[in-house]
């Protein structure tokens, strides 16, 4: 028997996997280009809804990202449903012509900037973070918060709002600004580890520690010689891996390595090491 | 006093960002006016009693509210007072 959904479950399975993993890089690139916070939101969630309804007909494309891209970017051009939908089917046999990931501009850096710019109120910059870069959804952000959705959803949409009424510029600070700005940057991703690792209990909580890690990491690999950066992934990873071994905090200091590697859960620490002793 | 003020207008003006801007007198010379059910009410003082009070302005062109808050932070009054930033209306979009 044919259906005309061949692979529905593999299709949702592989988009929501994208939302999770490429969503900050995928967003990055399409406020680049449409230069506007909240169109650029909106154009890959549409994407993301086509691709749901497209993907599921006809298969992944060869490059998922590089069509989500393409099909967000036209998302600034007012279509017609139809145009749209014959526009999108052209890009589905197109693939050839497709960007991979790697073809993708990352913009990250210039996005995290943005989303934690002192303009904004504290709480607003880690909502906003944990929505573009994290790939929690309005909720899950909410949930963090215990807000409601509704409350979280137009702080958010306020915050956007204000990054192009006020004109906070999309870019990385130049040397003149960027120890104080990398400092809110870092303050927010220590903010987003510290409700992960006071709160043990729930799964939501524990998710917070591993985006705050994720965002660490982020930091690193796009600014690989920032002491500041490195010194907070260390700090991040060494206490996610001593909350893993249960480690007391009365031991001395100097067991921590062993007690941890006796414990059977290194967890993070074999990736501290190098982080640490990196001058 | 006004020597950094001069100063300022002119890196202003040196950047071409410069727009206008003008220092207000104190609000012992501010005299408040409104229009109540149709009959005009006049009255002497400012339109809020504080103890912070707008003491003048700058129109700026600058690209973005970085530029902005830069430019800001070298007007005289930003290390005794507060000095705020708000983008113009746009009435042409």
């Amino acid at each position: 028997m044919h259906s005309a959904t061949p692979y529905p479950q593999a299709v949702s399975r592989a988009i929501d996997a994208l939302a999770r993993t490429d969503r900050g890089r995928l967003l990055s690139a399409l406020i680049a280009r449409l230069k506007n916070f909240q169109l650029a939101e909106d154009a890959l969630q549409d994407a993301l809804a086509s691709a749901v309804v497209h993907w599921g007909r006809t298969g992944l494309p060869a490059s998922p990202q590089g069509w989500l891209l393409k099909v967000a970017a036209q998302g600034d051009r007012p279509a017609t449903e139809d145009r749209k939908a014959s526009e999108i089917a052209r890009l589905s046999v197109d693939e050839a012509a497709e960007d991979t990931i790697d073809d993708i501009p990352d913009e990250r850096l210039r996005l995290i900037f943005t989303c934690c710019h002192p303009a904004l109120e504290s709480k607003t910059q880690v909502a906003l973070t944990l929505r573009t870069l994290g790939g929690l959804s309005t909720a899950e952000v909410a949930g963090a918060f215990l807000d409601n959705e509704t409350t979280m959803g137009q702080r958010l949409s306020r915050a956007r709002t204000k990054i192009l009424a006020a004109g906070i510029p999309y870019e990385v600070p130049g040397p003149e600004a960027w120890a104080e700005r990398l400092q809110s940057v870092l303050t927010v991703v220590y903010l987003i580890f510290n409700q992960g690792y006071s709160c043990s209990a729930g799964d939501q909580q524990r998710q917070l520690g591993e985006e705050a890690i994720y965002l660490g990491r982020m930091l690193d690999s796009l600014r690989p010689d920032e002491a500041e950066i490195k010194g907070l992934l260390a700090l991040m990873l060494i206490t996610e891996a001593r909350r893993a071994a249960g480690w007391p905090p009365t031991e001395p200091a100097c067991r921590l390595h062993r007690k941890i590697a006796n414990s059977g859960t290194t967890g993070g620490l074999p990736k501290v090491w190098p982080c640490l002793t990196r001058r | 006093m006004m020597q950094g003020y001069f100063a300022f207008n002119e890196t202003l003006k040196a950047a071409g960002a410069y727009v206008s801007g003008e220092g207000l007198q104190d609000i012992d010379t501010a005299t408040s006016v409104r229009i109540c059910s149709g009959k005009t009410e006049t009255m002497d003082g400012p339109f809020a009693e504080t103890k912070e009070r707008l003491g003048g302005f700058y129109v700026m062109d600058i690209p973005n509210l970085d530029s902005a808050l830069r430019y800001a932070t070298m007007i005289p009054s930003a290390a005794y007072g507060t000095v705020e930033v708000r983008p113009l209306m746009d009435y042409n979009s």
